[in-house]
Formats: C-alpha cells, structure tokens, sequence
C-alpha cells in the first residue's frame, strides 16, 4: 500500500476502506486531492470499480457507513449544480468504458457509462452510424456525464434530446441494487420509463453504469448557412419562418451578443439533390437578410461559449423559452446586462433553449442572474446557471422546479433514502 | 362486487352531476372492459368528470375511502390497461374533450385527455401542421389513452412516439393533489416526470391537461407497395434500405394471410403475394424522389414481383386502409383471434419468423402476421374457432409462445400495446426482480397507497413501506467503525 491509500489520507476507517480497495483491487483506490474537489468540497477517496457489480458493490457499503458519494465520469461538467452539502467518496465510472455491443443492423448500441463520446462515435462511425447528439467536450465527456447532465447541443432540433435517444439503462442504487429499465429494442412500452427518469437527475437517484440508445445513420451529405440579420425582431422573424416553413433542416441556432448583430446557422443533411433543392428554398426565405456558407467554427459554438479567460468574472447560464419569445429575451438580456454594466454572449436554438454568457463583478453577475431568472420563469421558461464564478454570492443552481418538487423528493426518498448520491446538488435541496 | 354505498355514491353525484355519473347495472357493463375483452370486471361506479377540480374531488374521496380508481379514455386499449379493478371505480375522461389552446408559433397544442387523437391533427392541418403519432385506432382513441399507453403508430419509425411529443402535463396524483410535469418550455428544472408518466398505464395519477407538440407536414409523402415472395425477402429489403442510411416514416409488413383478410375488408386492392412492404419516405420532394429511387431498386434485387407508388393522395390512403384495418379485418377469415404485439431486434426476423411458422403447424392454429417492420415490431394475429374444443387454449398458450420468442431475441412483450392485465405475468420473464422491485419503488412515490389501477402492468403487486423516517446511524457508525462526513 503506497502512501496515498493509507487509511489515514483518505479519511476512512480502515475497516472500510480495505473493504472498498479489495473490491477495486489494488491501485483503483486512492486519496482524493485537491484537483477532486466538487463545487468546493473536498472528498476523502476516489475509486474506480472495473465492473458494474463492484461499483454497486462500493456503493453499497459507502451508503451502509453514511458518506457522501459522488459519482464522476470525466469531471468536465463536475461543477454543474450546486455544491454538495457533503463529499466523502468520488466514485468514477472511468474503467467502465466498454461498448458492449454495436447492433448496427438494428441500429442500436449498449456501452458502458465511463465511454467517451468521442470514442463511442468513432465506433459507430466505423458502420455508418452516430448518436445524434453533439455534447459539450465530446472528446472527455462520459456517456453517463452527458446522461446525467442531460447534455445536448443543436443537433436536438431534428433528433430529439437524450430523453428519446435512450432506450435502455442500468443504475446502481444506493443499497447496491443493479436495475436495468428500457431494453435494447427502440420500440418497447414494458415497465416505467426509467432511463428518461436518470437523464438529467445529476446522479442523484442512482450511478448510471450503462446505456442502450437509438442511432441515426451518418448524413450522406451536409450543407451549412449563416444568416444575418440587423436586430433580434428580424432574426425571430426568419427563425419562425424556417419553423413554419417545408425545409428539412438538422439545426437551427442563432448567435447573439453585446457588440455584434445576430447571426443564425442552419444545416441541412441529404442527397445532393435534396441539399440543391432546400438551398434555393433557403435562399428565397432570406430573400431580404445576407446569406453565406457558414464558418466550421458553427460546430463548436457552444464550446466558444465556455472558452472564456477568466472564471471569476463569468457566468453561464442554460435558459429555456418558448421560441416565439427569442426576440423578447434578447431584448430581455441586453436590457439587464445594460442595467449590470456586464458584457454577454448569447447561443439559441430553435428548440427554445439556449446559453448565456454574462462577464462582469460577482455581485452584478448574480442580481442579473436572479433579475432573468424571475423574468424567464414569469414567461413559463426558466433559467439554470452552470458556471458560477467561486466570489459570487450564493444563487441556487436551478430555480423554481414548481408543484411537483414534494413528488421529485418523494422520488429521492424511494431510491436514495439516505441521501447518499450528490447530496444538495439538485433542485429544492435534493 | 359490493354495491357502493350510498352515501359515497351521493358524494359523488354531487361532485359529477346526474351526467356525471353511471352506477345502474345495466350501463355499468359498458365499462366491465377495454379494447381487450376477454377480461372483465364490473366497476361499482363510472365517474364521467367534466374538469380538473371534478377529477380531484372524485379522487379524494377515493383516497378517503381507499377505493381504488381506473381512469379510462375511448377504452380502445389492448391490453386490459382501462379494465376496472375488483371493488373499483372508473373514471372516464370522455367529457373532458376540448381543446384548450392551439399555438402556431411555438407549435405546441394544448388539450385535455378526452380529446380524440386525430382531432388534435384535424385542428391544426389547415395551418398545414399535425400530430405525430398515429395508432391505428386514431379516429377514436384519446389522447389521455395514447399518454397512458405512450402509443406510437406506423409512423413513429419516424416522428417517435407519444413521449417524444408530450412536453408536459397536469396530473392529478392518487391523494388528489394537483402537479405539474414539464411545460411548454424544454428541460424544466428537476427530474423527468413527465417521461415516467407517459407509458405508465394509469398506476401514477390521472392527466387532466397535456401539452403536445405539433409537426410541420412535409413538403411531400410517397408510398411504395412491393410485393414479395415471402418476409424473408421482404424482410432482406427492410434491412437494406436502413443500411443504406435511410430513415422512411414508416416501413410496414403483411404476410399473405393478413394481406387476404385486408382484401377481404376493404379492398384495398393489393397484390395476392407472400409479403406485401410498404414504405413511406417524406421530406423535401427532392430528397424523397432520389431516395425513392433507391428504395425501388433495393426491393427490385431482394425479389419484389410487383412495385406500385401510390399516385395520388386517394391512392394512398387505400394502401393505409387497407394495412390500418388488418386487425379487424381477421373477422372475414377467422370467427376469433388474438392480437398480439411483441417487439424483437430487426435484424432477428427471419429467424422468429420461421420459429413462429413451427411453432403455428405444431399447434395446428394459423397465424397472420402485421409488422412495423422498420423497428420489429411485431403483431402476429393468432387466428382460431373457439367452438372447436382445445382451440382457445392452443391459441393462447401460442400467443405466450411468440412474446417468449421476443425476450429471447432480446426484444420486448409489447411495443406499443402495454402491459396492463394481459401481460404483468410476462415481466417478470422479461425483466429481473430488482429490476421491478426499482420501478415499484418509484410507483411508491406517486402512489404509495396503491389506489391508482392496481394490480396492472407488475406481476407481483408490492405494499410502499412506511417512509424511511429521518437518519438512522448504522450500527457500524455507531461503533466507531466508519464515520460520516
């Protein structure tokens, strides 16, 4: 045993922790340092189980002596939520990387939670294939990260998000319980829907350790646009067109900022044929706004967002409206960030959902934070801050989850009755 | 069955009105059962409320009273989902029929559970829009059904299924209280409990309100007729045409006893062969017209004798009639029969095919088959006479045969059917005990006095635990053993 798995550095009673470092095996337990931390607390131990049923195993025991788990993929979004009242354990999916199998005629694959996006792609890219999905940091990010985040980027328009990408999953429940839900059919009504239910959760109900979804076929062929347009009401003009109109487009976003006039991408995926004909159909709607092919840089705008210098002065929030209301809100964040004196940034897609990014003092990120949020959620939206620079003053995560918060909790207290998983990282406390 | 007592039935009157309430014996039978009718159970009463207050009065009482409720729709179900429970009440939501906003812009539709399926599409296709999923009984199923069912539809290849187009809910829990799920935003903060609540049968609550999303039509819809000389070619096309990177929004089957029967009803006017295709590709007419091509070509190399696209839109709509109206139509060629519907992976087709084929001569009953092909799932038509001893309990004991054959295909026992009464005896075959012990428990969130259509969908009903109370050390934290943080 080296240093570092001492009983002492890690914090655990030593009972426990040759329990835990039996069933990872030698070398997959160590003490966590300062480079684990989530959301500013600091954990004891991390493990990396090679199996499933050492992972439920860990958790089990973890739950049974009272600590705090919290389960990590690559950590890329670790700081998503809010911090844990209490970390004791990151317990890591990196050793479950396995793609299980790649039914390609059946256009399905089950992989292991730990696999990255990046790798899980590039096999099915090998038969034609791909998850339809374009995450944030495909090349660290975890299947299981990007479930429980519910993580998903322009490609939602056309392909839907996780929720009907899914069709499978197996958890581990704090009291060491493997459950499987869905199947590996993507047409199966047997049972409750419980992948949709862990997607988005932040880990909080159960360990994802592994998921069966629904692939879509790589495009034959792909064409992009940029459109711009002089201000927000003629950006949402066009947008709503496109939406009313017979092109058959994969994305939609619309790029939106405090010193630059809005700009939209649209792609489109087909037969050659198909692309010649919807560029015409394309170029006739924008008859009055400038058109051109759209820079590579499209695909990773999200990223570009996130790329900000430095984290102390930066918020990013994940917002939710009504499409219709796309201009109104730009209006909405121009007004507010006016108000703050903060600089911002802002990515839409057609789908209603978008990011913000807001630069300036802590104290003027977090009243304009708190000032949109009332405002969104007036309008039925809503808005969740995913970055949060460390000097802000505090500002819950998620806002209002609404009437049904008692029910989620109830939910909680079924499968995590003691508060085991992520404890404090959700919505109403959870 | 005791008859409610009158007190509780005044109480009731009084929430629903004289109209909104059915307690006579004689019309009580006709909600003794659903779409699947060789189970029946008489209510005590039918509830017919006509809004959300109506629905939670009605439901309180039952929480009081712990009297168990099924909510039912048009009662079109197939697998006993709306069938009342021993000592229960139903509460249909036919009156609660509007349609309560209708959003262009934003394309989303709001209506209440009574609301007819091809209704909420009727309502909006003059702004060229419509409602996605599209199970065959379309023309009289409810939306509140679909939700419960989460049905698909031969176009869900496509478009998905109720789920993907629910965005949120108003739910009326088994206490009477009133939540809501989702919304007409996206990604509402917390879990996802409209994604459980649709396809959840009626064991989590009733849904009062829903917000749907509406789709554009696209610009053009071509479908394509091949016939074939058995579902194994047809079946060698279907696979082709997904491997060659297409995704029509619908691939169906019929093998030659369901295409004789669909003759026989409706005339649709399809060829006399051993497996008829049809596949429909919509879009852009330049991308559908260049992938028709494609489409024709790989059913001309896997042995199609006879390839007809339909030409126009009346055209079409007899191909679709004719492959809509098979289940019936198996009345014209067998006095009974059993639907069944089963899902197996695509690529497993000609294997449980022929096993179903063996399985038909050894047992001596006949067997039609009606897939949706492009994602396997399965309706084989079980076909016998019941007057002929022994035939019934062959058909059924064929009929579990075939769901056997999708779990060991690594399919599922129902694609879009559900679960209900007819197969809670199956999940235990298709799914590990922590596995619906974890569903359980999530039902003991919503539900934990197991009022709302008990005894459905589980095979093993689970009594809720008390609620862990608060924090309990363990006996090793007490000891010093292991500590918490």
């Amino acid at each position: 045993m080296d240093a570092a798995t001492k009983p002492e550095a890690s914090g655990l009673h030593s009972a426990l922790h040759d329990k835990i470092i039996a069933l990872a095996g030698n070398g997959y337990a160590r003490a966590a340092t300062a480079a684990d931390a989530v959301a500013g607390a600091q954990p004891k131990l991390v493990v990396e189980p090679g199996t499933e049923r050492e992972l439920a195993e860990i958790l089990r025991l973890s739950n049974e002596a009272g600590l705090a788990v919290i389960p990590r993929g690559s950590g890329t979004k670790l700081g998503w939520g809010n911090s844990p009242t209490h970390a004791s354990l990151i317990l890591s999916t990196a050793r479950l990387t396995e793609v299980f199998e790649h039914a390609w005629a059946d256009l399905t694959v089950s992989v292991g939670a730990g696999c990255t996006i990046q790798r899980l792609q590039e096999t099915l890219a090998q038969h034609g294939q791909r998850l339809a999905l374009d995450p944030l940091w495909p090349e660290k990010a975890t299947v299981g990260g990007v479930l429980s985040t519910n993580d998903s980027g322009a490609l939602r328009l056309r392909f839907g998000a996780l929720r009907d990408l899914i069709i499978g999953v197996t958890i581990a429940l704090p009291d060491g319980t493997l459950a499987s839900s869905g199947g590996k059919v993507v047409k199966n009504v047997a049972g409750y829907d419980l992948p949709k239910l862990v997607t988005g959760a932040l880990g909080t109900l159960g360990v994802i350790t592994r998921a069966v979804f629904r692939l879509h076929p790589l495009p034959r062929n792909k064409r992009s646009f940029s459109i711009s347009a002089s201000d927000g009401a003629e950006m949402q003009q066009f947008v709503l067109a496109v939406q009313n109109s017979k092109l058959a487009h994969t994305f939609l976003q619309s790029h939106f900022s405090d010193d630059t006039s809005p700009v939209t991408d649209i792609l489109f995926e087909g037969t050659e044929a198909g692309l010649t004909a919807q560029e015409t159909q394309l170029r006739k709607l924008s008859a009055l706004a400038s058109i051109s092919e759209a820079s590579t840089s499209t695909w990773t705008a999200r990223e570009e967002l996130w790329a900000f210098s430095d984290s102390a002065d930066t918020a990013i929030a994940k917002i939710s409206i009504l499409p219709a209301n796309l201009a109104r809100t730009i209006e909405l964040v121009k007004r507010i960030a006016n108000q703050h004196q903060l600089r911002w940034k802002s990515l839409m897609y057609a789908t209603g959902l978008g990011w913000l990014r807001l630069e300036g003092k802590a104290g003027s990120l977090r009243d304009a934070l708190q000032t949109l949020r009332g405002e969104l959620q007036g309008q039925g939206g809503s808005l969740v801050a995913f970055h949060r620079p460390e000097k802000m003053p505090a500002f819950d995560a998620w806002g209002n989850a609404g009437d049904a918060l008692p029910l989620m909790k109830a939910v909680k207290q079924q499968l995590d009755p003691k508060n085991t998983l992520n404890p404090g990282r959700f919505v109403g406390g959870i | 069955m005791n008859p409610m007592e009158a007190r509780i039935l005044a109480e009731f009157r009084t929430i629903a009105g004289d109209r909104g309430l059915i307690s006579s014996p004689e019309e009580l039978h006709t909600y003794e059962c659903d779409g699947l009718t060789n189970f029946r159970v008489m209510p005590r009463a039918v509830l017919l409320p006509n809004s959300t207050e109506q629905v939670q009065a009605i439901v309180r009482i039952c929480h009081r009273e712990r009297t168990p409720f099924v909510a039912r729709g048009s009662g079109t179900g197939l697998s006993g989902g709306a069938l009342p429970v021993e000592n229960g009440i139903v509460i249909s939501l036919a009156r609660m029929n509007r349609i309560l906003e209708v959003d262009f812009p934003n394309a989303r539709v709001v209506v209440e559970p009574g609301v007819i399926n091809l209704d909420v599409t009727g309502r909006v296709s003059p702004q060229d829009y419509f409602y996605a999923p599209d199970p065959s009984s379309q023309s009289i199923c409810s939306i509140g059904g679909n939700v419960a069912e989460n049905s698909g539809g031969a176009h869900c290849l496509k478009y998905g299924f109720t789920t993907t187009h629910v965005l949120g809910l108003e739910v009326v829990l088994a206490d009477g209280s009133l939540v809501h799920f989702g919304g007409k935003t996206l990604d509402a903060p917390g879990y996802d409990l409209a994604g459980v609540f649709v396809g959840s049968e009626g064991t989590l609550g009733v849904a009062t309100k829903v917000i749907l999303r509406i789709v554009k039509r696209p610009e053009c819809v071509r479908t394509l007729l091949a016939a074939f000389p058995s579902t194994n070619e047809a079946g060698a096309a279907v696979s082709d045409i997904i491997a060659a990177g297409m995704l029509p929004a619908a691939i169906e089957m019929m093998d030659n006893l369901a295409i004789q029967a669909a003759e026989a009803a409706v005339h649709a006017n399809y060829p006399n062969c051993g497996a008829l295709l049809l596949v429909e590709l919509d879009g852009p007419i330049a991308e559908v017209e260049a992938l028709m091509i494609q489409v024709n070509e790989i059913c001309r190399s896997n042995g199609a004798s006879e390839i007809r696209v339909a030409q126009s839109d009346a055209e079409r709509a007899l191909v679709w009639k004719g492959r809509k109206a098979a289940f019936a139509a198996m009345g014209r060629i067998s006095p009974n029969y059993i639907v069944q519907d089963g899902v197996i992976p695509r690529t497993a087709l000609p294997r449980v095919m022929s096993e179903i084929e063996r399985l038909s001569q050894e047992a001596g009953v006949r067997v039609a088959n009606v897939f949706h092909a492009g994602d396997g799932n399965l309706h084989p038509l079980v076909l016998y006479d019941r007057r002929i001893a022994g035939q019934e309990e062959a058909a059924e004991a064929l009929s579990s045969q075939i769901l056997e054959l999708c779990i060991a295909a690594g399919g599922s026992i129902t694609g879009e059917h559900g679960v209900g009464e007819d197969k809670k005896k199956m999940m235990s075959k298709m799914f590990a005990e922590p596995d619906l012990a974890t569903m359980q428990r999530v039902r003991c969130a919503f539900d934990p006095l197991q009022l709302s259509n008990p005894t459905k969908v589980f095979p093993t009903p689970r009594l809720c635990g008390e609620k862990p109370g608060e924090y309990v050390p363990h006996p090793a934290e007490s000891a010093g053993i292991a500590e918490r943080y």
